[in-house]
C-alpha cells in the first residue's frame, strides 16, 4: 500500500468565499482572528506593563522599531532592491534628530517627524545613483554606506563624533513611548499590505521580476523605485528618530550592523514579500536576541545562522508556512 | 617629496589592487556572489597566527596550509550554500554575506580583538629607494601584487579553467552546452577567489594588527575597486586600484588623513552617476541587457 | 499614407568588434506596413533594440513624428507611442494572463490618453485579450502566465503592446513557435489593427504570412540593408536569395 500527502483547504476555508463568509459567527472569527488578535494584542500589552514589567514593555518598543526597519527591507525587497544596510536610514533618521534637538532645542514633536523626513531625502538622494544598476550592486552599496557614515563621522569628529550627542530631550510620557511605536507599526504593516495589492503595488512587482517588459509598457522604472526608496527611507528614519529621544541619545552605535542584520534576518525567516512576515520575523527575532543578551556579540553569530539556513532551507519564511497550517490540512491518501 | 607620493601611491595602489582582486575573480569574472570575503581575508589571517603560535608550524608552512584550507573551505561553502540558491543572486548575496558576518563576528566574540594578533613580516629590513625608504614586506606586496594582476589576465584569457570562469558568468546555458560544468566550475571560482584572499591577508596584515573591522573594510575596498574599474575586467582592476590609490596618498598628505576613506565614496558615486559599468566595464546598463 | 512617422538615418551599432548594423537608412510611412527579413544575424533585433531605445547606437540618427528619438530611453520612447514585442516573450510569469496588463495600463501615457481615471483596469484588460483573440468567457485570462502555451504568450505580448494605444508597432518575430492554426488566427488581427490606421514594422521569418500583409519589405544581411521595396520585388531580388540560399535557411516554414 502506497501513500501520498495530500492537501486540502480546509471546510471553513472553502465556507468563508465571497458572501458566505458572514453567515455565522464561526466564519467571521475564523476571518477576523489572524487579523485581529495581533493588533488587540499589540494595543493591549503597553497596558499591562504593571504585570510584565517595563523591562519587556522596553523591549516591545525596540521590536516595534526593528519591525519598522524590516517593513522598510521588504518594501525595497517588493521592488527588487535588496539592503544590507537598513542601518543607513535608521542612523541618518536618528542623526538628523539628535542634531536639530541638540543644536536648537526644538521638542520632540518636531525634531522626529523632521527627522524622518530629512533622514528620508538623504538616504534617498544617497542611493539615487545607484538605483540604475541591477539589484546586487545595490546590496553591496547599502552594505557600505553605513560603514563609510560611520567611519565618517570618527575621524571628522562632528556631530559628536565618538562621543556622540547626548542629553536630548526625552518623551513627554510612557504612554507616548509605548503608543506611538505600535501605532506606526501598524500603520505602516496594513498601509503597505494594501499598498501592495493595488495596481501600484503590481507595477513594483512588475519591476522586480522583470524590468524591461515594464519599460517597454511605458513606465518610468527609475521613478519608481526612487519613490519605493524614499516611502522606505521614510518608514526606516521613523525608529532612528524617535528611539534617539527614547535614548535621549544619538551616536555612531546608531549604525550598528546590528540594524542591517536584523531587519534582515526578520524578513527572511518571517517570509519575504509578505510583510506581516518580517513583522513576526522581528517579534521572534528581538525577544530572543534580548534573552540572548548575555552572549554578546554571539548573537549576531546566531542571526548569520538562522539567515542562512533559512534562505537555503525554508525560503518561504515562518508566514507562508503558518498560513497554511490555518487554511489547509494534509492527510495521507492512498495511491493506485 | 615628489618620489615619496609617487612611490606611497604604488604601494597603497598595489594593496587595493591585491586586496580586490579575490573578490574580483569571482564575482566579477565569474558571477559567483562571494560576500563572505570580508570573514575568509580575517579568518586567514587568524588562521597563520594559531598554526604559528599553537601548532609552532614554521611560517612557510603556515601559508601554504592557510591558503590551501582557505580555498578547500571556498569550495566547501559553494557546495554547501550557494549551489542550492544559485542563480537567485539576492539569495546568492545575502547567504555569502551572513557567512561573512558570522565568521568574523564569531572571532570578535572568541576574543580575537587585541594588540597580541600580528603577522610576521616575510623579512626584515629596509631599502632606500629614490631616498624613501620601503620595507621588504611592501617590496613583496608590489612584487607579488603585481605578478597576481598579470597572472589573473593571463589565466582568464589562455586557460581553459579561467576561460571557464568567464564563460559561466556571461551565459551558463551556453557554458553548460559546451561542456563546461557550470557548478563545479563556480566552486572552483570561489575556492580559487578565497585562496587569493588568503594569500593577499598574509602579504597585508601584517603592516598592522588583525583587526575584524578590517573585514569590513575589505570588501567596501573590492567593491569599491571593482565598481570603478568595472567589474569583469582585470586591467580595470589595476587601473582603478592605481586612481584609487594615488587619490588617497594624495589626499592623506594635501588633505586631512580622515578624508582618505571618503574617497571610496566619491568615486563610488562619480562612476556609478558618469559610466555605470565602471572604467573598462563592457556590461551593459539596464537598457542594454538584451 | 503620405506622411512619415519614423526615418531611420544611418545607424551604426558595434558590439565589441562585431558590426550588428551597418548604415542602416529608410523611411516608414504613416499606416504602412513595413516588413523587415533576413537571415539569423543579419542584425534585425538589434535594429528594433535601436529603433526602441534598448540599445545605444554608436552613430545615425532616428526621428519619430519628426521628433529626434536617438538616445531616447526605452519608456520614453513607448511613451511616446512606439510598443514592441520581444522575440524572447517577457511576460510577467508569476501573474495572471489579465494582469500583465494592467502595468502597461498604469503607464502615464495610457492615463492620458484615456482622459484620467476611467474606472476599473481590469475590465479593461479582459477586452484587450479579448482583441487579440482570447474569448472574455473562458479560464485563459485568469490562468497565471507561467501556465500558458508559448503561442497565447504571444498574443499576450500582443496585447501588452496594444494597451498602449501605439501609434506605430513593432513587432519582432510574433509568428516564431506559433502552429498553423495560431498564426492563421492572428494573421487577421494585425490586418485589422493596420486597416485602422496603426502603422506596423514586422521583423519575420515566415516570409509567405509577411509578405501577405506587408505593403513594403527591407532585407538585412550581416547588419547592411540590401534591398528595399515591394514585396514582389523583394522576393525575385538576386542578393536577397543569395543571403537566404547561402546560409542554409528555410524560406518557408512547413
Amino acid at each position: 500500500m502506497k501513500f501520498r500527502k495530500e492537501r486540502l483547504d480546509r471546510g471553513i476555508k472553502a465556507r468563508c468565499e465571497d458572501i458566505f463568509a458572514l453567515s455565522s459567527y464561526r466564519e467571521i472569527l475564523y476571518l477576523l482572528l489572524p487579523r485581529v488578535l495581533p493588533v488587540v494584542l499589540l494595543l493591549v500589552f503597553p497596558l499591562l506593563k504593571d504585570i510584565v514589567g517595563l523591562y519587556w514593555e522596553k523591549v516591545l518598543v525596540i521590536t516595534c522599531a526593528i519591525a519598522l526597519l524590516s517593513l522598510s527591507w521588504d518594501w525595497m525587497a517588493s521592488v527588487g532592491l535588496i539592503s544590507l544596510g537598513q542601518a543607513l536610514f535608521f542612523g541618518v533618521g536618528a542623526y538628523v534628530t539628535g542634531s536639530l534637538n541638540y543644536a536648537f532645542k526644538w521638542s520632540p514633536l518636531l525634531t522626529i517627524p523632521l527627522g524622518t523626513l530629512g533622514g528620508a531625502l538623504i538616504c534617498t538622494l544617497l542611493l539615487i545613483p545607484v538605483l540604475r544598476l541591477r539589484g546586487v550592486y545595490f546590496a553591496i552599496v547599502t552594505l557600505t554606506l553605513p560603514l563609510l557614515l560611520m567611519r565618517f563621522i570618527e575621524t571628522t569628529k562632528i556631530l559628536g563624533g565618538t562621543e556622540g550627542l547626548s542629553a536630548l530631550t526625552p518623551l513627554p510620557n510612557l504612554w507616548v513611548e509605548l503608543y506611538i511605536p505600535v501605532f506606526a507599526l501598524l500603520l505602516c504593516l496594513f498601509g503597505f499590505r494594501r499598498l501592495i495589492s493595488e495596481d501600484y503595488g503590481l507595477v513594483l512587482q512588475g519591476i522586480r521580476d522583470n524590468d524591461r517588459a515594464v519599460m517597454s509598457g511605458a513606465i518610468n522604472i527609475y521613478w519608481f523605485k526612487t519613490e519605493a526608496v524614499f516611502l522606505a527611507a521614510l518608514v526606516g528614519s521613523f525608529p532612528g528618530a524617535f528611539m534617539t529621544h527614547y535614548y535621549q541619545f544619538v551616536g555612531m552605535p546608531a549604525f550598528a550592523l546590528d540594524y542591517s542584520i536584523l531587519p534582515l534576518t526578520a524578513s527572511v525567516l518571517g517570509g519575504v514579500g509578505t510583510f506581516a512576515g518580517p513583522t513576526i520575523g522581528a517579534f521572534i527575532l528581538v525577544p530572543l536576541s534580548e534573552v540572548l543578551r548575555a552572549f554578546g556579540t554571539l548573537r549576531v553569530v546566531f542571526y548569520s545562522a538562522i539567515l542562512i539556513i533559512c534562505i537555503v532551507g525554508l525560503p518561504e519564511g515562518v508566514f507562508h508556512f503558518i498560513r497554511r497550517k490555518y487554511h489547509q490540512f494534509e492527510r495521507m491518501v492512498e495511491v493506485g | 617629496m615628489l618620489s615619496s607620493i609617487l612611490i606611497y601611491g604604488l604601494i597603497n595602489s598595489v594593496i587595493l589592487a591585491l586586496t580586490a582582486i579575490g573578490f574580483s575573480l569571482t564575482f566579477g569574472i565569474s558571477g559567483v556572489a562571494n560576500f563572505a570575503y570580508g570573514g575568509f581575508y580575517i579568518l586567514s589571517g587568524f588562521l597563520v597566527w594559531m598554526l604559528l603560535h599553537y601548532l609552532k608550524f614554521p611560517f612557510l608552512l603556515a601559508i601554504v596550509v592557510t591558503v590551501g584550507a582557505v580555498g578547500l573551505l571556498g569550495f566547501i561553502t559553494y557546495w554547501v550554500i550557494l549551489s542550492r540558491v544559485r542563480g537567485i543572486a539576492l539569495s546568492e548575496v545575502i547567504a555569502t554575506f551572513a557567512l561573512g558576518v558570522g565568521i568574523l563576528e564569531l572571532f570578535r566574540y572568541l576574543g580575537f580583538v587585541t594588540y597580541e594578533f600580528t603577522l610576521p613580516y616575510l623579512k626584515k629590513g629596509t631599502i632606500f629607494l629614490a631616498g624613501v625608504p620601503i620595507d621588504y614586506q611592501r617590496l613583496f606586496i608590489i612584487g607579488i601584487g603585481l605578478a597576481l594582476v598579470l597572472f589573473l589576465y593571463f589565466f582568464t584569457h589562455h586557460t581553459r579553467i579561467g576561460l571557464s570562469f568567464r564563460g559561466i558568468a556571461q551565459n551558463e546555458r551556453t557554458a553548460i552546452s559546451l561542456g563546461i560544468r557550470s557548478d563545479r566550475t563556480a566552486a572552483l571560482s570561489l575556492a580559487f577567489g578565497c585562496a587569493m584572499g588568503a594569500l593577499a591577508a598574509i602579504l597585508i596584515l601584517p603592516l598592522g594588527i588583525i583587526s575584524i573591522n578590517t573585514g569590513y573594510e575589505v570588501l567596501l575596498i573590492a567593491v569599491a575597486v571593482g565598481i570603478v574599474g568595472g567589474l569583469e575586467s582585470v586591467s580595470g582592476i589595476l587601473i582603478a586600484s592605481l586612481i584609487l590609490g594615488y587619490t588617497q596618498v594624495f589626499t592623506g598628505t594635501y588633505l586631512k588623513p580622515e578624508w582618505m576613506m571618503v574617497v571610496y565614496l566619491a568615486a563610488i558615486v562619480l562612476v556609478l552617476t558618469i559610466k555605470p559599468s565602471g572604467l573598462f566595464g563592457k556590461f551593459k546598463e539596464l537598457e542594454e541587457r538584451v | 499614407m503620405n506622411e512619415t512617422i519614423l526615418k531611420v538615418e544611418r545607424l551604426n551599432k558595434n558590439f565589441g568588434g562585431v558590426s550588428a548594423i551597418v548604415n542602416v537608412s529608410f523611411e516608414v510611412k504613416k499606416g504602412e506596413l513595413l516588413g523587415i527579413i533576413g537571415p539569423n544575424g543579419s542584425g534585425k533585433t538589434t535594429l528594433v533594440n535601436l529603433l526602441t531605445g534598448f540599445v545605444k547606437p554608436d552613430s545615425g540618427r532616428v526621428f519619430y513624428q519628426g521628433i529626434d528619438i536617438t538616445g531616447k530611453k526605452p519608456y520614453k520612447i513607448a511613451e511616446m507611442g512606439i510598443a514592441r514585442t520581444f522575440q524572447m516573450v517577457k511576460p510577467f510569469y508569476q501573474l495572471s494572463a489579465f494582469k500583465n496588463l494592467i502595468i502597461p495600463l498604469y503607464s502615464s501615457r495610457v492615463r492620458r490618453l484615456r482622459g484620467g481615471m476611467y474606472g476599473d483596469r481590469d475590465d479593461v484588460a479582459i477586452d484587450l485579450l479579448e482583441d487579440v483573440g482570447f474569448e472574455r468567457d473562458s479560464f485563459v485570462p485568469y490562468k497565471v502566465a507561467s501556465s500558458l502555451p508559448h503561442g497565447y504568450l504571444k498574443r499576450l505580448e500582443l496585447a501588452r503592446c496594444l494597451a498602449l494605444r501605439p501609434e506605430l508597432l513593432i513587432l519582432d518575430e510574433l509568428f516564431s513557435g506559433m502552429s498553423m492554426s495560431e498564426v492563421a488566427s492572428t494573421l487577421p488581427i494585425i490586418e485589422r489593427l493596420n486597416g485602422e490606421g496603426l502603422t506596423i514594422i514586422m521583423v519575420e521569418h515566415r516570409l509567405k504570412e509577411l509578405f501577405r500583409l506587408a505593403h513594403r519589405v527591407i532585407a538585412l544581411n550581416f547588419g547592411s540593408k540590401i534591398a528595399d521595396g515591394l514585396p514582389g520585388e523583394i522576393m525575385d531580388n538576386e542578393g536577397v536569395k543569395a543571403a537566404y540560399l547561402g546560409s542554409e535557411e528555410e524560406e518557408e516554414d512547413a
